[in-house]
This record gives structure tokens, sequence and C-alpha cells, in this order.
């Protein structure tokens, strides 16, 4: 059965389109002096106000390493994070931690840990995996670099922006 | 060889069409993006210059630096002389605009023609060349299509246009601007009879074709420069951008002035016939006779009022371009011939009808 759409009845004066032009202009001026007088505010001016007082908590920015309260590197290599990744943005070279070390018990540690940021979706999958809760994302979101070879972030960068993470998981913490 | 004549003519004409339409042409575009801007909660242009005022200049700059393209498949000649044919009509029709009143004894208008509305319709309706050139020269499909729908818009609005003020020359008895200008600064403006002669059981009658005269102009204004709600002719939604596709840098920097141009002086030429031009209302500051003295701080008032009211116009342009959407191409033809062609004639009969009453 065809469905039959109702047009409605237009009165004279709605058949004239002043009565809408002017409903019209309301709408667009109303806007236009609420900008203009300063009364709303949408944007924001970008390099002079910059977002990071007004990130919310869920935030999900550039990911990076963090170590625990010895300053001992959480990362124990297991590479879940590295298998994880959807765009396969991190690269880690696993290493064997030598005998006489402090935490020779943990076993492995990365020597190379990689995240090329030009892969990176900032998907937070790579936190959510990780058992040893060492790698997290962070509220930088202004990746920058001349070339591809500095947007990857090494080992080194990635504690840089990570810092040190105090109460979490107390593995291998010997003063427990 | 009248040289005072050339001498004053060079620099009224330097002095208007250079110094103050083509800034002005600069202004509307910024205006027109901030304005915009605004009613979509948006800032708009706001990095070059104080309050992004200079941003014109950086766009002037860009299209000068761009490269110059034209396709293998264009008509040459044609596809040059296109642009210039839209911007040039634009510009003379800004001859016969009284700008204000006269200064140091020399009224403030570049050709004080007595035939100045029939001159600059005449002129006027010349641009719809440039777009049909444009958009047959192109040789390609969608500015074709531009191209035709503007030369029957152009040509169906004009109709009405022309029509729509003959009441108002009727009610004047002049085709003088300057001559009519000086008329409503002593006698009320066209719109608001409330001083002078206008102040009358006549004047209050002679306004309701006055009204209906100044609403079928102003549209018929937009539909002649293509401004949306009848921007049909660059319809980007149907046809890429319109007559102007395939043209590149400079050439299409002139479509662009062009149609500013041509907004500023549809602007100019309604301030002058429904908006008493360069005077204030209620008659401060305006001559006593179109001879009379007016003093150089007074013609400076006088040029300020007329550019402000011009202004004040396109502004009023570029909001309605934000508030309403674009006509379907019948709703279009149908208003133009169906509604303002026969009420632009039936208000001529009208105006005709109180005139003939009222003598």
């Amino acid at each position: 059965m065809a469905l039959v759409v109702e047009r409605p009845k237009l009165k004279w004066w709605e058949h004239l389109y002043l009565p809408a032009i002017a409903q019209g202009f309301r709408i667009t001026l109303g806007h236009f002096f609420k900008i203009v007088s300063g009364k709303k505010k949408v944007t924001m001016q970008y390099p002079e106000e910059k977002w990071d007082d007004h990130l919310p908590e869920h935030y999900r920015g550039a990911p990076a390493l963090v170590t625990d309260e010895q300053d001992r590197e959480r990362c124990v290599a297991c590479q879940l994070c590295e298998f994880i990744c959807p765009p396969r943005a991190i690269t880690i070279q696993p290493e064997e931690i030598p005998s006489d070390d402090q935490w020779a018990k943990v076993e492995k540690r990365p020597r190379e840990f990689d995240i090329d940021m030009v892969r990176c979706i900032y998907c937070g999958l790579c936190e959510e995996v990780c058992p040893e809760q060492a790698i997290y994302l962070r509220k930088d979101y202004a990746i920058i670099g001349l070339s591809r070879e500095e947007m990857v972030h090494d080992k080194k960068r990635l504690y840089e922006i990570g810092g040190k993470r105090v109460g979490l998981v107390n593995k291998w913490n010997e003063l427990k | 060889m009248d040289w005072q004549l050339l001498i004053v003519s060079g620099i009224k004409i330097v002095g208007f069409v250079f110094m103050a339409v083509l800034p002005l042409v600069a202004l509307a575009v910024w205006a027109e993006r901030r304005v915009s801007a605004a009613i979509q909660d948006r800032v708009g242009p706001n990095r070059v210059g104080p309050f992004g005022l200079l941003q014109p200049v950086a766009d002037g700059i860009k299209f000068l630096l761009k490269e110059d393209f034209t396709p293998n498949h264009v008509r040459k000649g044609y596809y040059w002389l296109a642009p210039a044919l839209v911007m040039v009509p634009a510009l003379l029709t800004a001859a016969v605009i009284p700008f204000g009143s006269s200064i140091f004894g020399e009224p403030l208008v570049i050709a004080d023609l007595d035939v100045g509305p029939l001159f600059v319709f005449a002129i006027a309706s010349l641009t719809v060349y440039g777009i049909v050139l444009a958009g047959w020269a192109s040789n390609s499909k969608y500015p074709f299509l531009g191209g035709v729908r503007s030369t029957s818009q152009m040509i169906s609005y004009e109709i009405s246009l022309g029509l729509s003020i003959v009441p108002l020359l009727m009610i004047y008895g002049e085709l003088n601007l300057s001559r009519i200008v000086q008329d409503q600064a002593q006698n009320g403006w066209a719109l608001l009879p409330l001083w002078g002669e206008g102040l009358s059981f006549k004047g209050f009658v002679l306004w309701i074709p006055v009204i209906i005269s100044f609403i079928i102009f102003t549209t018929s204004m937009f539909a002649e420069t293509n401004r949306l709600p009848f921007d049909l002719p660059e319809c980007e939604t149907e046809l890429v951008a319109g007559y102007h596709t395939e043209y590149s840098s400079m050439k299409f920097a002139l479509f662009f002035l062009g149609e500013y141009a041509a907004m500023i002086i549809g602007s100019g030429l309604a301030v002058t016939l429904f908006l008493g031009g360069w005077s204030l209302p209620f008659g401060w500051l305006s001559p006593e006779s179109a001879d009379a003295h007016v003093t150089w701080w007074q013609a400076l008032i006088h040029i300020h009022v007329f550019f402000g009211k011009v202004i004040a116009f396109v502004l009023f342009f570029i909001v309605v371009r934000w508030t309403l959407p674009r006509f379907r191409y019948d709703q279009l033809m149908k208003l133009g011939w169906v509604f303002f062609f026969e009420i632009a004639l039936a208000n001529v009969v009208l105006t005709a009808l109180l005139l003939m009453w009222f003598s």
C-alpha cells in the first residue's frame, strides 16, 4: 500500500516566503550577535590557547614507557603490545638482564623499544594489554617531526615522556 | 579639449572607483568571511593584520602568484576576454552613482547623466556576456550549464529589475540620479518619507508602491549579481563552480571581484534610489537646492553617509546569503516571470493611477 504523506496546507502568508525569511534572519542574526558580543565562545585559538588544561581524564595521547618507584624500567619485553598493536607501530628488541644486575630475577628487558608515531593510532590497546603496567598513553598530542626518523620515539624518548609512576603493581618490588 | 573637466573627472574616477569601490570590494570579501563565520559560530580569518583585515591582501598576493593555467580545450580568445567582461561593466556603472553632494562646487558624481538608471541597466546587462563567454569558451559541460543558467536568469530578472524602478522614476519625474538624491534629501527618502513634502497624505499613499518596488528591486538585484539565494550559475552542489570552473589564478579573481563590485554598485544604486543616497535623514546638513553651496566638511559627511549606507546594504546582502537556501531552478523562473514581472507591471499601473488621482 502506498504511503500517503500529508503535505501541510500553507496559509496565504506562509506562501509569501516573507515570514520564513524573517525567521531565518532571527536565527542567523541571533548566532551572529552571540558570537560577536562574546556571549558564546566555541573556537579555541590554537597556538595561543592550548588544550592542555582542558583535556579530559580519559584523553589518549602519545604512548610512553614508565619506570617504577626504584627507577626500574617496568617493561619486561614480553612483546604483547607489539603483537596487539593494530598499525604495528611498536618494535621491541628484547635482551636478557645480566645475572649480576640488581633486577636479575626479572630476566628480560627491552634493548630497543621504538614506537613509530606516524603509524600510531592512539587506540590504547598497548596500555590495555600490558601485564606489567609499563606503557601508558599520556596527554601529549602535539607530536611533530621534520622527517620519518624523527617521528620514531626510541626508548630514551619514551621514558622521557613517561617519567615515573608510583603506586601500581609491586610484583618485583624488593621492599615489599 | 576641456583640460579642467578631464583632470577633475580623472580625480573623481581614481578617488571613487580605485580608492573607494575596489577597497570596498576587498572589505566586502573580508566581511563576507567574518560574518558568515560568526553566523556559523566560527571565527573566520583573524590572523593577517588587525582582525584579519589584511586577509584580502594576502588573497590577492596568492592569486597573483598562482599559476595562470589555460586548459588546452578552451577557445583562447573568448576565454581570456570573459573575466574582463565581468569586471569592467560592474565598474563602469559606478560612473553615474552620486557618492556625495558636491565639494568646492564640483558635484561628486563621475558623469552627471540625465539617464542615470538607464545607463546602469544598459551597462550592467553586459555582464551577462562575460558569464556566457566564460561558460561557452571553457568548452566543458559544467561551465556551459552554468553559463546557460546565468543567461536565462539574468535576462529574466533584468525585466523585473527595470520595471520595478519605473514607479519610482514616475514619482520623482526624473532620471538624473543626483537630482533624485537632492529631492530625497529635501522631501524624505523613498523608503522613509517622514519630512518635507514626503510627510503628507500623498507621500503616505505613494509609500505602498515604493515598498513593493523596493522588495522586487532588491530581490532582482540578488539574482542579477548571482548571489544566493539565486546563485544557480555557480551552484557548487551541481555544477562544481559553474561558469568559472576552468579558471584559475587572477582570471578567477576577476570573476570574484566582478561579482563583489557588482554587489557594491548594486547596493549603491539601491541606496541612491530608495534610501536617499548621501543625505542624512530629516534633512540634516542637506543643501537647500542642487546648486546651493556645500561646505567641505558637510561634503565629507555626505560621502561618509553614502558609504555607510552602502556598507550596511552590503552587510544585508551577506546576511541574506548565509540565511536563505538556494532556489530550485523552476522556482527561480516562476518567481521571476510569474510573480515579479506581473507585480512590477501592476505596480507601474498602480503608481500611474495614484499619481493621476493626486494631480
